[in-house]
């Protein structure tokens, strides 16, 4: 068996690849972090909860409706995107004017509410989600055996953070963001209409959140607080890219869960806190993260 | 910042110095006498450590208008401490005490530097992060002994004298634990050092601009927090002999957040007040089991959108409006 670095070579690459999975999860989730930041000044407490609620309605389209994965992985997203959207127009969108810090709060509020009530009809053992027939399986890759399954989470997950990137980067809709970003007032006076822009990127960013919960209901079960640590994770890496630029998120995201699975192959004990000394020490240095502008 | 301005709000409550006195004077007897009126003893010491926990966060919260997600370390890891020194070292409650304490201002003053080098939403998100790192510490740690956590921790007897194990006395003792905090913080508050923490919070680079060092202030208030909320942790492990992860986990953050939502940021009773609806809540509905969650999450909602200024600051309101 060939060894890297003292490692036997497929431990290291399944751990590489598992901390790209992981990585593909928290650039989707800082990526929705980012643009909701971004657009409405306000930090999501709810994602972790509402990435979960993505994998939970993956599971009742399958166990209650018999609609398998496929259709879930767009129907999942809508679901949790329209959710989004009540509680942008029913709440959030009542404390813009106000301290960043109730945003937070509410969004926070809501995260407690929408786990505690899974919570309470699904308990904390989790519920199984089978792998698409199509995506059973692995291929062989001569230094390691890569999971059909986690193949395609990753290059899909790429594939909608660069769709998100070119969408706000690209395109007239994502100017339009963009310069809502910059100057809501003048946006206005050109005679679009920001509130309407600022429910659809928080329904967006929301939705994005909810397919990460669909990619991930096959990985790991479907369990009423899998959102929970996550968003912990995700905030520190939102802290170490900076919350300035779409592609400092992806890359961030992709790069911790990259670190993170290096940290289980060489120093299992760190794994989980790795990430937190990395925020602390691109804390010290670049306190205004990797790809975030020095702002006041 | 306008509806965290609850400056004037406190003396709304309390009216001239004269009424302020009568009532501390009456909420102080009542506390004094509370385990003669047939109030459940452990009830109150715990309401007390929350008041304490509280009060202390306010300090951030309410006065520098730093919102804080991580002070669940500072509580927990004091407890932990006071904790081991008690039961395996051996120390005197008192003495356990202090070094919870002075380990969690410590680690606030740590944490603090941190922290303040990113302002607003950030420092939510950071002091969470890095409260994180303290809780999977103390899952992993020996001496905190994972998901048990450490157990049948001695009271002992208060400077090797009084025996902690008479219900009484452990009272009186949180009690006396409490009116220190509570005046440290209320000092704090009506010092000059408290003025300029209020500056800080109303317009940072106007005080900037009037040569004080915004950072130093910011982060001696975080040590002083953080060490307020140890000393609050370290008194809750002596009283229920157990220090757990509960303690570290960041719903214990949330806790405190909605405590001192609850009753009033910024306000000096405010804390208080949240402290005893939310632990009566938890008491009263621990029968109803995860439900509690939602609840609290729910309370949460509507404190945010419908009274910002939280009980106190709102009952200050309508009796300033008068």
């Amino acid at each position: 068996m060939t060894e890297l670095l003292g490692v036997p070579a497929p431990v290291l690459f399944g751990q590489l690849l598992l901390g790209l999975i992981n990585g593909s999860f928290y650039a989707l989730l800082s990526l929705g972090l980012a643009v909701i930041f971004g657009m409405l000044n306000v930090i999501n407490f709810a994602h972790g909860a509402l990435y979960m609620t993505g994998a939970f309605v993956a599971w009742f389209l399958l166990n209650y409706l018999g609609i398998g994965y496929w259709p879930a992985l767009i129907l999942a997203p809508l679901v949790v995107g329209a959710f989004g959207i009540v509680l942008e127009k029913t709440m959030l969108s009542r404390l813009y004017k106000l301290d960043h810090l109730y945003g937070l709060l509410l969004t926070f509020g809501l995260a407690l509410i929408i786990e505690g009530l899974f919570r309470n009809a699904y308990g904390v053992s989790g519920q199984p989600y089978p792998i698409p027939s199509a995506l059973q399986g692995g291929q062989n890759l001569g230094f390691m055996f890569l999971p059909t399954y986690r193949g395609w989470v990753v290059v899909a997950s790429i594939i909608v953070c660069f769709g998100t990137w070119f969408l706000v980067e690209r395109t007239r809709f994502g100017a339009y963001l963009r310069a809502a970003v910059e100057n809501q007032e003048l946006v206005r006076a050109f005679g679009i209409n920001v509130p309407l822009l600022m429910t659809l990127a928080y329904g967006f960013a929301v939705a994005l959140a909810g397919f990460a919960g669909v990619l991930a209901a096959p990985i790991y079960q479907v369990n009423p607080l899998m959102g929970q640590d996550l968003i912990i994770v995700v905030f520190a890496i939102v802290v170490i890219g900076g919350l300035g630029s779409i592609l400092g998120s992806i890359v961030t995201g992709l790069g911790i869960g990259v670190v993170e699975g290096l940290t289980k192959t060489f120093y299992p004990e760190a794994s989980a806190t790795v990430v937190f000394l990395i925020m602390a020490i691109v804390l010290a240095l670049r306190p205004h993260g990797l790809f975030g502008r020095p702002r006041a | 910042m306008t509806t965290l301005n609850a400056r004037t709000e406190t003396r709304a409550i309390l009216g001239s110095p004269q009424a302020g006195y009568v009532l501390t004077g009456a909420v102080a007897l009542f506390v004094l006498a509370a385990p003669f009126l047939g109030i459940y003893p452990i009830f109150l010491m715990k309401l007390l450590c929350f008041a304490l926990f509280a009060c202390a966060f306010n300090l951030m919260l309410g006065y520098v208008g730093l919102l804080s997600f991580g002070h669940a370390s500072f509580f927990g890891m004091a407890a932990y401490i006071t904790g081991h020194t008690v039961k395996v070292w051996g120390l005197t409650p008192e003495l356990g005490i202090i070094a919870g304490a002075l380990v969690a201002a410590a680690l606030g003053f740590a944490f603090g530097a941190l922290a303040i080098r990113r302002q607003g939403i950030y420092f939510a998100m950071i002091t969470l992060a890095l409260a994180q790192m303290v809780y999977f510490f103390s899952v992993q740690a020996p001496f905190t002994h994972g998901e048990d956590g450490i157990q049948g921790i001695p009271r002992g007897a208060f400077l090797g004298l009084v025996d902690l194990g008479e219900t009484l006395n452990i009272y009186y003792f949180v009690v006396a634990v409490f009116a220190i905090g509570f005046f440290i913080v209320y000092r704090t508050i009506h010092s000059p050092f408290g003025q300029v923490l209020k500056a800080i919070r109303e317009n940072e680079n106007r005080v900037i601009s009037l040569g004080y060092r915004v950072n130093h202030f910011k982060i001696a208030a975080f040590t002083l927090s953080a060490g307020l909320s140890g000393l609050a942790g370290a008194t809750k492990s002596i009283v229920f002999q157990a220090a757990t992860l509960t303690d570290v986990h960041w719903t214990m953050s949330g806790e405190v957040v909605l405590m001192t939502l609850l009753g009033g940021m910024g306000t000096i009773l405010g804390p208080i007040v949240g402290a005893g609806v939310v632990i009566s809540l938890q008491n009263y509905l621990a029968t109803v089991g995860s439900w509690v969650t939602v609840i609290m999450g729910a309370i949460f909602v509507i404190c945010v959108l419908t009274f910002r200024r939280g009980v106190v600051g709102e009952l200050a309101r309508i009796l300033r409006g008068r």
